[in-house]
């Protein structure tokens, strides 16, 4: 506390610590709404948990019910002069309390489960990166030279460009069948939906950023000598390195949206599972706790790439803004 | 307003009259005969330049001044070998030119340095593509920094700089390719009047100092009589050279000739060429018509 104090007392930036308190503030907003949700008794709680059956039969200790019927079933035993119920306003199961979450948050990354038939949380999620990883490199050693190259050469664009344009739409999880029936259950179909979800939308991005690179650059590289292919290696290619930088990362964002897809084809496996097997189970607090990580893991993937773009691009003014 | 009669623009002083009989001595750098543009668009055919002419000799500073859309920017993009022209030749020490090439070093108006090299490495990037070694490419990169000043300044990058150093790198990462030519297409246009005034005469001492011919492009007539030898006048639809002026305006140039009766004959005459009494509003600013009325009380007035 008293550090925390300390540094907004502290002479740093003004600007900086607003934007980090307001960062701060746009996680702490939506926590806030969840905790009230779950723990002041009288925002919501559509269910009562049910202390003591009482007199009505189908009620045992620890169920839900939803609240006209626990109304109904009290106004009945009163009625009746029997031993009314009695409860607790609850949530659904749906809807754990944020302690329930980071504990199961902890338990799934600390504690190796003691079912060994369930797999862990970082075994699910690391067998989720490594399709990721190899989904998003397959397509940007495909896509980042196509692209670059339809942005440089309008006629290879043109080649290139309608049929990219309409394989775009072609929704990536419609490959699911086809996928498994050609590269078998296991990883290989999953890695080509993550492909095939983002190829097509990687190469139309490049080709646009390499198509916006200032042409008065190119022309100046012409009238120092520079001919056709070191025009695309010294030129081209370093001009637009932090667009692509930053394509490819709002690209990474799109596979993680792919994998969910493409866990579940063939035999499903990864976070995927993980979360569906939790749901199933309804360890709703497990899949919480999933959902959460894959955004932690999202969300701090860029923030890394975003600060190594800073510092390999210093020359790029428009980097220190996003 | 002085209203004193200036003398004709066409008057020579000795002095002058015997410079350019010493530039005619010398040998023709660029000759561009006959030279034609045309576009070819959904409107159909446009004419942009017809019939250009002229020569320019070594070490002779040309400016092309012209109302706007009268092609001086196609016209140096084609002798750069950055367009195509449809008609007539472009000579180059009698050779005709084909595509870029570093006979030309060329500094553009926008800011063209590459953003992700340093300041040194904008300059050396000519001499690289052209097949020198590093280590040459360096030392002489480093040499002509000094020469525009910004030997301070290698190993900064072009965001860093302000926008007069930003042409002085551009200038230099032209002339280190030691083109025989050196074009410029409005390369002060985007500078303020202090800076600009003070890199006309840079211009002008690197000028002397170095064995390279000008073509300066510009719509400022005052720069273009303080920096020419001759100035090129066009006139607009189709683009046709109007008038070869000598100016009279004795070497050196100093910014205290401005007022002399010289300079105010031949900007009296650039202006006449270039802004005639019938069509002093370009076509596409005759389409507007602004409807001013009344928005702020009728008793605040400010004049």
């Amino acid at each position: 506390m008293n550090t925390i104090a300390k540094w907004l007392a502290s002479d740093a930036d003004p600007a900086f610590r607003k934007r980090t308190l307001f960062g701060i503030g746009s996680f702490l907003l939506p926590l806030l709404v969840w905790s009230m949700v779950s723990y002041v008794p009288w925002v919501w709680h559509p269910k009562m948990e049910i202390t003591n059956p009482g007199g009505v039969d189908f009620l045992q200790v620890g169920m839900l019910v939803d609240k006209y019927m626990f109304r109904d079933q009290v106004a009945d035993m009163e009625k009746q002069h029997l031993a009314v119920p009695q409860g607790t306003p609850a949530n659904p199961i749906y809807l754990p309390a944020p302690d329930q979450v980071a504990k199961a948050l902890y338990n799934g990354i600390f504690n190796s489960p003691k079912d060994t038939d369930v797999p862990s949380m970082p075994a699910s999620l690391w067998h989720s990166i490594q399709l990721i990883f190899w989904g998003f490199l397959i397509s940007s050693i495909i896509g980042v030279p196509l692209g670059i190259l339809s942005g440089t050469y309008k006629s290879f664009g043109r080649l290139t460009g309608p049929f990219i344009e309409f394989f775009r739409y072609l929704p990536a999880p419609a490959f699911g069948a086809l996928a498994v029936a050609i590269l078998g259950i296991y990883d290989g179909p999953k890695i080509a939906i993550i492909v095939i979800g983002t190829l097509f939308q990687q190469v139309l991005i490049i080709a646009n950023t390499t198509r916006k690179l200032e042409t008065t650059l190119i022309e100046a590289a012409r009238t120092l000598g520079t001919r056709s292919f070191k025009l695309l290696t010294r030129v081209v290619v370093p001009g637009i390195m932090p667009d692509l930088y930053r394509d490819q990362r709002i690209l990474l964002g799109w596979a993680w949206t792919y994998l969910i897809v493409a866990e579940l084809i063939g035999t499903s496996t990864g976070i995927t599972w993980f979360i569906t097997q939790q749901a199933r189970y309804q360890h709703f607090d497990n899949v919480y706790a999933g959902i959460i990580t894959i955004g932690i893991l999202g969300f701090g993937t860029d923030l890394v790439l975003a600060f190594l773009g800073r510092k390999l691009f210093p020359w790029d003014r428009t980097q220190d803004r996003s | 307003m002085t209203t004193d009669i200036l003398p004709s623009y066409l008057d020579q002083s000795d002095a002058v009259r015997a410079r350019f009989e010493r530039i005619r001595q010398r040998e023709v750098i660029l000759e561009v005969r006959a030279l034609g543009k045309c576009y070819r668009s959904a409107q159909g055919e446009t004419e942009a330049l017809r019939g250009i002419d002229f020569t320019v000799r070594r070490r002779e500073f040309v400016c092309v001044i012209g109302p706007s859309g009268c092609g001086k920017s196609t016209l140096i993009r084609i002798l750069a070998g950055l367009d195509n022209h449809t008609s007539g030749e472009v000579l180059l020490d009698g050779k005709p030119i084909k595509g870029p090439g570093q006979d030309r070093g060329m500094v553009f108006q926008g800011y063209s340095l590459f953003p992700w090299l340093t300041v040194k490495r904008n300059v050396m990037f000519g001499p690289e593509m052209n097949g020198r070694s590093k280590d040459e490419a360096e030392r002489d990169a480093l040499l002509w920094l000094d020469l525009v000043g910004l030997e301070k300044f290698a190993d900064a990058y072009p965001h860093q700089l302000s926008g007069g150093m930003r042409q002085r790198v551009a200038i230099a990462r032209a002339l280190v390719n030691q083109p025989r030519i050196l074009l410029m297409d409005e390369p002060f246009g985007a500078l303020d009047a202090q800076t600009r005034a003070k890199m006309q005469s840079h211009l002008i001492e690197i000028w002397k100092n170095i064995d390279v011919t000008v073509l300066f492009i510009t719509h400022d007539l005052d720069e273009a009589i303080y920096l020419a030898d001759r100035i090129l006048v066009l006139k607009a639809h189709p683009g046709e050279v109007q008038e070869v002026i000598e100016v009279p305006v004795p070497r050196p140039h100093t910014l205290g000739q401005f007022n002399s009766p010289e300079f105010r004959a031949t900007k009296a005459r650039l202006e006449a060429l270039i802004h005639p009494e019938s069509e002093g509003v370009p076509e596409d600013e005759q389409k507007v018509h602004p409807h001013l009325i009344r928005l702020t009380d009728v008793t605040d007035n400010v004049e």
